[in-house]
């Protein structure tokens, strides 16, 4: 006998109802189940944000001398945005190779400025300078990024980065292909540079790191990287010229570079609780503006440039978490502090020295250092060698000496 | 009963000081005091001195201070970690001319000088030197860390401390000067950070960098020191004084006349004293009000005038205190102006007492010379003063060279302490007490002989030269008028940075200025030029006779027969393949 064979039904027919409720169904679960993963994407979703807890910053500029002033401009137009948007002077490393503020030459003194019509002094009032003239060297430069720092510096001239730090280092000056002068008598080569960053990466000295370098042939200075979480932009590629902005007449240098200039002007823009993106910033300055071609390198990044804030490395967003729990405070710890132990009384009362006591002065003998033998000794000695020497050759030449 | 309520009587009481013997707290133990003095100088400048004073009632050696308030921390921690007795930091731009300016209250040199005293229990006077300067050069953002042995003196003579002291055994002392060292705004800004009051209140929001620093001489300075608690003097208070001296060159602010206001110097005005201080006070120098009558007129007219005799001289002040109310019942700021009722064409131009002048002249890179002109304007007295030169090492001094006139004859120093240089170790350091008779020009010369450094210790930029940091000269100058002791507490505070023994002289510090002088610079383009010019010659001459001596040579037969084979001959030429 033929078995029953379980045809396949089309549902619309099987199903009793309108032919619209399948399909509704189905959305509805869609839409249940999409609410459900929702919360797991969420939680996906952090694994792309950054982890990172603090920012750090290392602005340097590398170039002495009073027509190097686009480049002290560049970097404290950076130091300023760092600022505004939330980095303390305590985290930022600024080296500046050259006083322009105070020079001589700078008609108007204890300003920076970064347009021709002198709108923004992006000196201020409230700048801490950490490397300053001589000691922007190579070697302090490596130093401050791996931390081996002789144990008396202070510690606005460290950077003590953890592996939770967002670091941002810009670099600014002459440079060519493969390394950037620093000071007219130094270069660091690229892959010093990188290598710098492996030895920051094994030390776990930072959780991501954004570099930017605004000189000629700047893309050469970021080929060598080897170490995870790097992302790198230049102002040029090889081969190209990195080119300033407009000089002013009245201070009588250039003011700026082109390629800094407009990521400055796209920086005041930015504020803390901005949304922007890494990619916003790789658009900056196109061809036509900068005559040079800006370049990015992300390949060593992990996560995808379009999830990347610009406030992840320019700005110290902090995470706050408020709590609802109340904290009681004891009201009895005032007392404590009044017990101030008295202070020894001297027996005698205390003078102030004598600024000048010509007396004591002129009396003061200067202490004998070296020994000199007294003149008797030496009178012994010269009496002993002729003593020997007559004995040895005869006492017969004694007679004519006395 | 009685006794158990006596019992809960006591232990209460027991229980309810916890301060024991303390007992309740006792007057504030630290003090603010802060005042600008405003003195128009005889060439037509005006100078502004700011000293803001903290008086802190305790003793910062001690264990376990924690508690700071209008003493600073960061300066707190560095006396009691690194024993200091006394410090004194001064960061300066530009230089006092004293011959146009007159005496300076408080001179100090060009660039960054340190000199610190510390207490006798320190064990390794340069190692915690050392420390100190590289701590201080992170607190007030300059390049202190540059202060090593070859530039630090132990001076004998000079530098005695102007705090309290007892012992005064000169291996404690040392003193730095950098001379090439540069202020700007940030340095200003950790020098405002350490005033109680910032620069929010007070006389401190006078202090802004674009006018601070477009002025012919401005010199900020920190100076720590021990001083006496009170007239007893049998306890110990510890002194901060900040001040900052500018030099405001009036016809370049003022467009051509010689009136001045706060407004015009400083762009700010001022509206309130700080809540933190317990004296806050301006005071306007108008003693040529008083000797021609009505050449100058002030205003807001002063509440006050205060008399004083400063460096021998007898000077009338106005004076604001802005702690009182009645400063305020016109307008809400305060502008102080000053007008020139007529103009000054008599300058009163008193010639400082002491006065001094110092150049290199000589030609070429190899010798120079040293010249120090020493000036005693004082009509009748003559008086000691120690000089006190720090000469690099890469200037050899010859010390029998050392020659020192006065009017044409020779002039014997009653002492003499020379402590030669050690190459890339210390400094030369010539200190000398020279008698200086009355209106005379003493002339001190030596001569010294330039090295040649390694080329690695030359700076990036060797051709601007190198700098010999400024001489200073200590002296006890007598004054005209009688000077009476006043009470520190009371007198101003520009009068009582020096204690001075008797009334009969007064204390002044001055520094000559600093002299640039060149070095041998080699040309640091040569390793360049020698790599191009030895390729050059290589390529040219080694190859040519290279060429000549293994080139061999072969006798070419003519070409013959037709086209063809000539076509053929020249390709097999060119491929260097023997013809047919």
């Amino acid at each position: 006998p033929p078995l029953p064979v379980a045809k396949p039904v089309p549902m619309a027919a099987a199903l009793p109802g309108p032919r619209w409720l399948p399909a509704a169904a189905a959305l509805l679960w869609a839409c249940c189940g999409s609410a459900a993963t929702d919360g797991i994407q969420d939680q996906a979703e952090q694994f792309f944000r950054s982890g990172h807890t603090n920012n750090w910053a290392v602005l340097v500029c590398t170039s002495r001398f009073w027509f190097n002033y686009r480049h002290v401009a560049n970097t404290l137009s950076v130091y300023r945005s760092v600022k505004r948007l939330g980095i303390p002077d305590s985290h930022i490393v600024l080296m500046l190779a050259d006083d322009m503020a105070c020079n001589p030459r700078n008609p108007k003194p204890a300003t920076v400025f970064s347009h021709k019509n002198m709108e923004l002094n992006v000196y201020g009032d409230d700048v801490e300078v950490d490397y300053r003239s001589y000691e922007v060297t190579v070697e302090n430069f490596l130093r401050v990024l791996t931390g081996r720092i002789p144990p008396s510096t202070p510690r606005s001239k460290r950077l003590l980065s953890d592996d939770r730090s967002n670091i941002l280092i810009y670099m600014t000056g002459h440079g060519g292909n493969g390394f950037l002068k620093f000071q007219d008598s130094e270069e660091i080569t690229n892959v010093e540079l990188a290598d710098a960053f492996e030895q920051m990466w094994q030390k776990r000295r930072y959780n991501e790191l954004l570099f930017i370098i605004d000189t000629c042939q700047g893309a050469s200075m970021y080929e060598r990287f080897y170490s995870p979480n790097i992302m790198a932009l230049a102002s040029s590629q090889v081969g190209e010229d990195s080119l300033s902005h407009q000089p002013d007449l009245g201070i009588g240098v250039h003011l700026m570079d082109r390629y800094t200039f407009y990521v400055l002007e796209f920086l005041e823009e930015i504020h803390p609780a901005s949304q922007t993106n890494m990619n916003d910033l790789f658009q900056v300055c196109p061809r036509s503006l900068c005559v040079s071609t800006p370049g990015h390198r992300t390949d060593l990044f992990q996560r995808d440039p379009q999830n990347v804030l610009i406030t992840d490395f320019f700005g110290s967003v902090r995470k706050v978490e408020i709590t609802t729990e109340t904290v009681a405070l004891d009201p009895n710890l005032v007392g404590l502090e009044t017990r101030v132990p008295n202070d020894e009384m001297a027996t005698e009362p205390l003078k102030y020295a004598e600024q000048l006591p010509v007396a004591q002065i002129i009396h003061q003998k200067p202490k004998q250092k070296d020994w000199h033998p007294p003149g008797g000794f030496i009178l012994g000695l010269w009496a002993l060698i002729i003593m020997v020497f007559f004995k040895t050759y005869g006492i017969k030449h004694m007679k004519y000496i006395f | 009963m009685a006794w158990a309520v006596a019992a809960v009587l006591g232990l209460l009481l027991l229980l309810g000081s916890p301060g024991g013997c303390g007992g309740s707290p006792g007057p504030p133990r630290d003090s603010l005091r802060e005042e600008l003095l405003l003195s128009p100088l005889p060439s037509g400048d005006i100078a502004a001195t700011f000293q803001f004073r903290a008086r802190w009632d305790s003793e910062l050696h001690r264990e376990g201070v924690s508690h700071y308030r209008l003493f600073p921390k960061a300066l707190g921690q560095l006396i009691s970690k690194y024993l200091v007795r006394e410090l004194h930091l001064s960061l300066t731009q530009g230089f006092w001319r004293t011959r146009t300016w007159g005496q300076p209250y408080l001179q100090a040199p060009a660039g960054a000088e340190l000199w610190v005293w510390f207490q006798d229990s320190v064990t390794d006077v340069d190692k915690a030197w050392k420390e100190l300067s590289n701590i201080l050069s992170g607190i007030f953002c300059a390049s202190l860390n540059f202060i090593d042995s070859t530039n630090t003196v132990t001076p004998t003579a000079s530098f005695k401390p102007l705090g309290l002291a007892n012992v005064t055994d000169h291996h404690l002392l040392r003193y730095a000067v950098l001379p090439r060292e540069i202020v700007c705004t940030e340095n200003l800004t950790p020098w405002k950070k350490l005033l109680p009051c910032s620069s929010k209140a007070g006389l401190a929001v006078l202090l802004k960098a674009e006018r601070l620093f477009h002025t012919s001489y401005h010199s900020q300075a920190v100076h720590i020191r021990p001083i006496c608690r009170d007239a007893s003097c049998l306890s110990v208070s510890w002194e901060l004084r900040q001040t900052l001296t500018v030099v405001f060159d009036t016809f370049s602010i003022g467009q051509g006349k010689r009136d001045w206001s706060l407004f015009k110097m400083f762009s700010r005005t001022v509206t309130e004293a700080c809540p933190l201080a317990s004296e806050s006070k301006i005071y306007v120098d108008i003693s040529s009000k008083t000797q021609e009558n009505e050449l100058l007129e002030v205003t807001p007219p002063p509440l006050s005038v205060h008399e004083a005799s400063v460096q021998g001289d007898r000077r009338t002040y106005a004076v604001y205190d802005l702690l009182s109310p009645l400063l305020f019942n016109v307008s809400r700021s305060l502008n102080v102006q000053l007008k020139w009722k007529r103009p000054q064409d008599s300058l009163d131009l008193s010639t400082p007492v002491l006065h001094a002048q110092r150049y290199v002249s000589g030609y070429g890179l190899q010798t120079g010379e040293i010249s120090t002109l020493i000036y005693n304007t004082h009509p009748y007295r003559a008086f000691p003063v120690i000089l006190l030169e720090t000469v690099p090492w890469y200037l050899r001094l010859y010390v029998h060279t050392l020659v020192i006139t006065t009017k044409g004859k020779e002039n014997k120093p009653s002492y003499i302490h020379y402590q030669p240089a050690q190459d890339r170790r210390r400094p030369h350091l010539l200190e000398m007490l020279i008698q200086l008779p009355a209106n005379s020009v003493t002339k001190i010369t030596i001569q010294f002989e330039r090295a040649l450094l390694k080329w690695t210790e030359y700076t990036p930029d060797p051709n601007h030269g190198f700098y010999v940091s400024p001489s200073v000269l200590s002296a006890l100058v007598p004054s005209v008028l009688a000077m009476k002791a006043e009470d520190a507490e009371k007198s101003p505070l520009f009068t009582s940075l020096f204690p001075s023994a008797d009334g009969s002289s007064y204390f002044v510090r001055l520094y000559t200025e600093p002299l640039l002088v060149n070095l041998p610079t080699p040309d640091f383009s040569m390793p360049y030029n020698v790599i191009c010019l030895t390729c050059t010659v290589v390529a040219v001459c080694y190859g040519s006779f290279y060429n000549l001596l293994t080139r061999t040579f072969h006798v070419e037969e003519p070409s013959r027969g037709g086209l063809a084979k000539r076509l053929a001959n020249i390709i097999r030429k060119v491929r260097g393949v023997p013809p047919l």
